[in-house]
């Protein structure tokens, strides 16, 4: 049974957000990658990645993060990373993830980080 | 009582909609080495990115190959290895290189390797040329 994933789009201040939910693996990733490529290309560069209920992650996903944050870095926008879970954000650590990205507790921290920008 | 079993195999065909079901057989394996919640998630996660690399880059993505996983729990340790007969990699790249380097070069392979030699430990790949390749990943178990 192939892995679990959705992807849910709102907005947030004047921040769009992509809710994961479910497992982001080499399986899910495509998908993941084709909404960020879809929400660039639709003129979204204040991105926020909503993880609360993402409950796995392997390097896939975080290598579409990887992939799309210095052209939307390079644009004037950012992308951001709000509400991992302990075992989720233990990845981006292993990793050297919270260097390069914003990672924030909440949406809402994530959204207020746009405003203050 | 059932009979301790030393060995555990699982088979599947090289396709990435496998690898939830190859994280279910690594965490069973790892709930009876006794391992924590946390533990057993990063396991699956090595194996994960183990079998991800074999089926992306050793098959090219072609569902038409074989990916075996095998299990081996003693009272020591606690070994997956990894067994496919697609292209082989550079074993070179099992050395470290940066985050930021695989980060800039887009090494989404490097990115899986790394996790897996941080996370487990000990690996070694063997190349038997001509019939199949194997990544051999061993946690040490510390019991009480």
């Amino acid at each position: 049974m192939p892995s679990k994933f959705q992807i849910s789009q709102t907005q947030a201040g004047e921040a769009h957000v992509l809710a994961l939910d479910g497992f982001l693996d080499a399986h899910t990733a495509p998908q993941f990658e084709k909404a960020i490529e879809a929400a660039v290309a639709a003129g979204h560069l204040r991105l926020i990645v909503d993880c609360a209920r993402l409950t796995y992650i392997s390097s896939a996903g975080l290598g579409v993060f990887m992939s799309f944050l210095e052209e939307i870095r390079e644009q004037g926008g950012d992308l951001k990373v709000a509400a991992l879970d302990e075992n989720v954000y233990s990845v981006f650590e292993v990793l050297g993830f919270p260097a390069l990205l914003d990672i924030q507790p909440t949406v809402k921290a994530a959204a207020a980080r746009f405003t203050g920008a | 009582m059932a009979s301790f079993e030393k060995t555990f195999s699982l088979r599947v065909p090289s396709s990435t909609e496998n690898l939830s079901m190859i994280r279910d057989f690594v965490s069973n394996i790892g709930v009876r080495a006794g391992l924590d919640e946390s533990q057993v998630l990063r396991l699956a996660l090595a194996v994960d990115e183990a079998c991800a690399n074999v089926i992306e880059h050793a098959y090219g993505s072609e569902h038409i190959h074989e990916v075996t996983i095998r299990g081996e729990l003693d009272n020591e340790e606690l070994s997956f290895v990894i067994v496919d007969t697609g292209r082989h990699f550079d074993p070179a790249s099992l050395k470290s290189e940066t985050v930021e380097e695989l980060v800039k070069q887009r090494k989404s392979g490097g990115l899986g390797l790394r996790l897996i030699r941080t996370i487990m430990d000990d690996v070694q790949y063997r190349i038997i040329p001509g019939e199949k390749n194997e990544l051999r990943m061993t946690k040490k178990l510390h019991r009480g």
